[in-house]
């Protein structure tokens, strides 16, 4: 901006005066050239009252028309809002949304930008504020202040006889530990303890009761659908899917049972499959059944690659092998994914026993 | 102060009875006179952090507004409003409520952007303006306070962030929950019980759906109530001090040279919030961000890929996926290495490190002097080295938060991505600090060349027997005060005296390192000053830039 047109003739010191010590005769391009960027006219024109009329006129004519622009969003803003945006009863789901938003936030911002534009050439190019100086001052009280107020303090400690009565400082400091411990004990009801919460799962309740009742154990059902699934609908290798203790979506506190409970099964191919020992038999035809919750942070371990048979969580990219009792591959996972015994009853596939281990991320108490 | 101001007039009485009223009540005209024309320096950077500023105040004004339709409950309903893909569909009253505003209320979808956005450049904000405090040196005394208070702000928000964004409820958020308690549940010792007592029970609906209501009063009440406390410290406490300045013409240790508050800062500033405002309302009115309607309600057992944190998290999501899976089990206990290390070691290092900083620099330095005309970058070159090093080894933890798109996107294995930054997080700031060292020294070895020998002039000069030379001139007076508002390093003090006594402070294995600090802090400083062969300029324009300084030690 031009804004050093006028004279600038005020004899201030602080006036600025660029590019008068030249060395005369030598219109040298280093001299256009800043070798700071720090050397930027700082806002307004600093012109002293000395505006020139014409150019000041254009100046508030512009500044006039952005305001009049401001005024104009304000006005479309209102306007659509009690005019058009509540046609045909209001808003509906995502069309009328986006349509909406568009307008409201298009005409809200053209007012809000206009006023802005408008305000910063009324202050770059009309007003007529010159740059003054100001004193910086020591920010230390003076030596005086400093000791006048030690005796103060020193006074006011002795009258109050706290400095001589050391019965009564030690008591007072006494009553006043424990006050600050007590809100804390106030918080205590914030949640239960964490007892054994975090070592079971629902798998571990539901296969009990199943067996009270002779099964063998509790049936898989599809998360989604909540259908219980047979051996012969998971057949294919490859495949995985979601699965969950049948009855959790009844249980007291469903989502916090899903949580810890939602398993994947996967299908591994007969000839990859290398089960652990011990758990030579916690599989149906290769069909295993894995914890879905990462042992990293918990996040659902959710992605599983055919070819290779690494399951893999999209949070972390914790990776975990398939066919080798979910041990860790690669990533921040420090443990497998624990796993749940399986067997076959009337031709459903059905846990019997809970996972042998906490499922989720590692805590202090594990072990 | 400059200007004797007469009062030729008095004011309009619209203007003058409310004064007179407040006057009469409270003296305030005693404060009014001394502030109104308070001087503010001007310089760019001093902007960025009035974008944080005005990104709060947007954040209460549209944050309100959210507040009056959302419903801070986890119960259980069914969605009934008219976003047809979810009718039917059961979900937390949080999620329908969020869902009702985007879909139901005028103008909800554009204030739940705004918030948003506001929210990410107000953390945007806040950081670019703490390199800037940092990189110029404005922290040291007497700002050691405001600084302190700026890392509080930078670490509080977070918090309010991830709050803020786990309220809707969606699946997304409730990712970020389910990693929240992952790590609580790594804290040795209390972690369990943290997770117990945060969640009031079980991930994620506790005993009776505590989380949420909880999380919306910390999130709009007790988190926004500190802000605005330590926002108006911040604030009062800057006016107090005054700003401070670039090391520019007329900016010295003992005046400040500027624009009066009124009418000029006060116009311009508030011309910047209308920026800020308008800028907000337009990402808000066309780029589409946190479209929770696309992710569907919280669901423990599922999950998309690509799942991102707002940026300010990245950097503990990066050193969540980086981390090596060290965990160690003995006695009976477990400790996570693995989560816990990502989750406090980087950002402790960081927010500690910047903490510590101030007075770190002025025990080592021997600086107890206040500043109020801030350094150049380049003259100070182990800060500057130290802060590059800080901001490569924090871009490298939050690049890594993203291995996963920069794996698909670029077509690498996402193993050799985190791998990469395994290596590089180490090494990178490093190499940051060497390199900006040197750039810096570089700079200043051209600064001291400048003011050697002056600027090329592009003018070819032939001389008598028949050489070319270029001619120099000598800078313009605005560069030179600023090239020689450097403060060349004093000579060190002998460690011992004539008669061999240590000098005190260097004494015991404490004086040694602050000895050896000392040294690596100055030994290669560059001089930067004028030789008595000079410009044909005389001293006396310097009197602003340099000689105070000197003539104070």
């Amino acid at each position: 901006m031009s804004d050093n047109k006028g004279p600038g003739g005020t004899p201030e010191p602080q006036e600025e005066r660029r590019t008068h010590d030249r060395v005369v005769g030598t219109p040298s391009p280093a001299a256009e050239k800043q070798l700071l960027a720090v050397d930027e006219d700082p806002a307004p024109a600093g012109a002293g009252a000395q505006l020139d009329e014409d150019a000041a006129k254009r100046a508030e004519r512009i500044v006039a028309l952005f305001f009049l622009l401001a005024f104009a969003g304000s006005v479309a803003f209102i306007a659509y809002y009690i005019g058009w945006s509540g046609r045909d009863g209001g808003m509906h789901g995502i069309f009328r949304a986006r349509e909406s938003n568009f307008w409201l936030g298009g005409t809200m911002a053209l007012s809000f930008l206009a006023l802005a534009i408008g305000m910063t050439i009324w202050v770059r190019r009309l007003m007529t504020s010159a740059p003054i100086v100001q004193e910086r001052h020591e920010l230390q009280s003076d030596a005086e202040t400093r000791a006048a107020f030690n005796q103060e303090f020193l006074e006011g400690a002795e009258d109050s006889g706290i400095t001589k009565r050391p019965l009564l400082r030690r008591t007072l400091l006494l009553a006043a530990a424990p006050l600050g411990l007590a809100p804390l004990i106030l918080l205590r009801d914030l949640g239960p303890l964490p007892e054994k919460r975090l070592r079971h799962t629902f798998w571990g309740e539901a296969v009990k009761k199943a067996q009270a009742e002779g099964k063998k154990g509790v049936r898989l059902v599809v998360d989604g659908t909540n259908k219980p699934l047979k051996v012969s609908d998971f057949a294919s290798p490859g495949g995985m899917i979601t699965v969950l203790p049948e009855g959790v979506e009844e249980s007291h506190h469903a989502l916090n049972e899903i949580a810890k409970s939602v398993t994947i099964l996967i299908n591994v191919p007969a000839d990859q499959f290398k089960p652990a020992k011990g758990r030579e038999n916690w599989h149906v035809n290769g069909i295993v059944a894995y914890s879905k919750i990462c042992t990293h942070v918990g996040c659902p371990a959710a992605l599983y690659e055919q070819t290779t048979h690494h399951i893999l969580c999209p949070c972390h990219q914790s990776t975990f092998d398939a066919t080798d009792a979910a041990k860790v591959v690669f990533g921040p996972a420090a443990r497998p994914l624990p796993q749940l015994p399986l067997a076959v009853e009337d031709g459903y596939i059905v846990a019997t026993a809970d996972f042998p281990e906490p499922i989720g991320p590692s805590f202090w108490e594990r072990g | 102060m400059s200007e004797a101001t007469a009062p030729k007039a008095a004011a309009p009485k619209a203007v003058d009875a409310p004064l007179t009223f407040l006057d009469e009540r409270l003296g305030s005209t005693t404060f009014f006179k001394r502030n109104v024309k308070k001087v503010f320096p001007d310089h760019w950077s001093f902007m960025l952090g009035e974008i944080a500023l005005y990104s709060f105040i947007i954040l209460l004004l549209t944050g309100t507004f959210l507040t009056l339709w959302f419903q801070p409950s986890m119960h259980e309903t069914v969605y009934e409003g008219s976003y047809e893909p979810l009718r039917g569909v059961k979900m937390s009253q949080a999620y329908a409520s969020t869902l009702h505003i985007t879909f139901d209320v005028r103008g909800g979808l554009l204030m739940r952007q705004i918030h948003h956005w506001a929210a990410i450049l107000f953390m945007a904000s806040i950081c670019a303006h703490m390199l800037r405090v940092f990189f110029t040196g404005a922290y040291r005394k007497p700002r050691e306070i405001n600084w302190l208070i700026g890392i509080v702000l930078f670490t509080l928000g977070m918090l309010e962030g991830l709050f803020g964004y786990s309220l809707p409820d969606d699946l997304l958020s409730g990712t970020g929950l389910r990693i929240t308690q992952g790590v609580l549940e790594s804290l040795p010792l209390v972690g369990t019980y943290g997770y117990m007592f945060l969640f009031g029970g079980e991930f994620p609906e506790g005993m009776n759906g505590e989380l949420i209501p909880r999380l919306f009063t910390l999130h709009i009440l007790l988190l926004p109530g500190i802000f605005l406390a330590l926002i108006t410290a911040h604030m009062m406490i800057m006016w107090h001090q005054k700003h401070t300045a670039m090391p520019v013409k007329n900016q010295t240790e003992e005046q400040v040279y500027g624009y009066p508050f009124y009418p000029v800062f006060m116009a311009k500033t508030g011309a910047y919030f209308l920026f800020t405002f308008g800028v907000l309302a337009l990402l808000g009115a066309f780029a589409q961000i946190n479209p929770i309607w696309q992710f569907g309600p919280y669901d423990p057992g599922a999950i998309s890929s690509g799942s991102q944190p707002d940026w300010y998290m990245g950097v503990l999501e990066g050193s969540l996926r980086i981390m090596p899976n060290w965990e160690i089990t003995a006695w009976g206990h477990t400790l996570s290495l693995n989560v816990l290390i990502p989750a406090l070691g980087p950002l402790g290092i960081i927010f500690t490190g910047a903490a510590l900083w101030p007075f770190l620099e002025r025990w080592v330095t021997g600086d107890n002097r206040s500043h109020h005309v801030n350094d150049r970058p380049r003259n100070a070159p182990v800060r500057t080295g130290v802060g590059m090093a800080a901001v490569t080894f924090y871009g490298l933890l939050w690049l890594a938060g993203a291995n996963d798109v920069i794996a698909e996107r670029f077509h690498v294995s996402l193993f050799a991505t985190t791998w990469f930054f395994r290596v590089t997080v180490i090494i990178g700031p490093i190499l940051a600090y060497i390199i900006t060292k040197r750039v810096c020294l570089g700079l200043q070895r051209s600064d001291a060349n400048v003011i050697g020998h002056g600027v090329e002039s592009g003018i070819i000069v032939a001389s008598p027997d028949g050489r070319f030379s270029e001619r120099h001139e000598p800078a313009r007076e605005e560069e030179r005060i600023t090239i020689l508002s450097k403060e060349n390093a004093r000579p060190e003090a002998p460690a011992t005296d004539a008669n061999g006594i240590p000098a005190p402070g260097t004494k015991g294995p404490l004086g040694v390192l602050r000895s050896r600090l000392q040294r690596a802090w100055t030994f290669d400083d560059i001089a930067v000053e004028e030789h008595e062969h000079g410009n044909g300029h005389e001293g006396h324009e310097l009197e602003a830039g340099k000689s105070d300084k000197e003539l104070r030690h």
